[in-house]
């Protein structure tokens, strides 16, 4: 189907540049990506996803919106506390671009619902805050063979990787399982720099917009480490596990499952 | 001896291992790091006994939560 004059207008930002064109925008406009979480990552990425025309994106998340949120979280209104995060999403990405479908799953992302929650997706935007949420989503989308995007934020300090089926190691490769609840800091107990999300969220965005399209290199086999206050951006390479419990040669792990949840000691 | 250590080129005693590592660069996490020398990943009960080289290159990475809430 050729593009309207309201979407030639709208996205002709897009449409001008070679690697995208008319061609490109149709296929952002065909694709469907997901967001796990509408938190520090997930707001940005939601936004700029949503501003670019993507024609369906998933939002799920259980939360609802609080003060402490806004900091980071700006897809959210002062207007939206106590409000459904899902929906608070919902709302201004419709506002944003009316013509795009947004999904909205107001629900914890376990063991039990997650293949059939990205099933339906092209790329899954991995923007949880905890460890057991991050390798469920990678385990996930390893079996299911969907790419998707990890990201981690804390203090002045950011990182992501992206994973593709059959290229380059998963999320598991590197980090193995998840550490034990409270070894390692959270946003919550530590702090985030609130613009440390849209730097990290909006990248996350920027690779789901560059697979979708098909152009440029994705941050595969390495991770993206960035430290504000150093203002320095390192790309790690990433070696691919040859032993690695999901993706390697012989996995042991065959369906998704949970860990338990680390409940935040604050 | 010198190694490239998250990307800084830097002087160390010969014979150091990667735990004595972990503790000069004051890893903040340093049980739930993973260490990769020269692109590939070390065994993490290993950090005792791994002795760096000469011109390794070595890598920390960390866990990194957060985004959400």
């Amino acid at each position: 189907m050729a593009l309207s004059n309201e979407q030639l207008e709208r996205y002709s930002r897009h449409i001008i540049l070679s690697e995208v064109g008319a061609k490109g925008q149709k296929k952002i406009l065909d694709s469907k990506v997901l967001i796990i979480g509408a938190g520090g990552l997930g707001a940005p990425a939601a936004l700029y996803l949503a501003a670019a025309g993507v024609g369906t994106i998933g939002i799920a998340d259980a939360d609802e919106v609080d003060l402490s949120n806004l900091q980071r979280q700006v897809i959210h209104t002062t207007p939206d506390v106590g409000k459904a995060k899902v929906l608070s999403a919902q709302e201004t990405m419709n506002a944003i671009n009316p013509q795009i479908t947004v999904n909205t799953y107001r629900q914890f992302v376990d063991a039990s619902n997650i293949m059939d929650l990205i099933a339906d997706y092209d790329f899954i935007l991995d923007g949880t805050d905890n460890f057991p949420a991050k390798f469920l989503i990678n385990d996930a989308c390893v079996l299911a063979k969907k790419p998707f995007s990890h990201a981690g934020i804390i203090r002045f300090k950011g990182q992501l990787m992206t994973y593709v089926p059959d290229k380059g190691p998963c999320y598991r490769c590197v980090f193995r399982e998840p550490p034990p609840p409270d070894a390692v800091p959270t946003c919550r107990q530590a702090g985030v720099i609130g613009a440390m999300g849209g730097v990290i969220g909006s990248l996350q965005a920027m690779e789901a917009i560059k697979y979708i399209i098909g152009k440029g290199d994705l941050l595969t086999g390495y991770l993206l480490t960035y430290d504000a206050l150093k203002m320095d951006f390192r790309k790690v390479k990433l070696p691919k596990v040859s032993n690695c419990a999901v993706c390697g040669d012989s996995p042991s792990i065959l369906k998704p499952f949970d860990y338990e949840q680390a409940v935040c000691k604050v | 001896m010198k190694l490239t250590v998250t990307g800084n080129v830097k002087e160390y005693a010969d014979g150091l291992t990667v735990a004595k590592l972990i503790e000069l660069e004051k890893v903040e996490t340093p049980l739930y790091v993973t260490v990769s020398i020269n692109d590939e990943f070390i065994a993490s009960g290993t950090f005792e006994e791994t002795v760096l080289h000469e011109g390794d290159i070595v890598e920390f990475l960390y866990f990194m939560g957060g985004g959400q809430r």
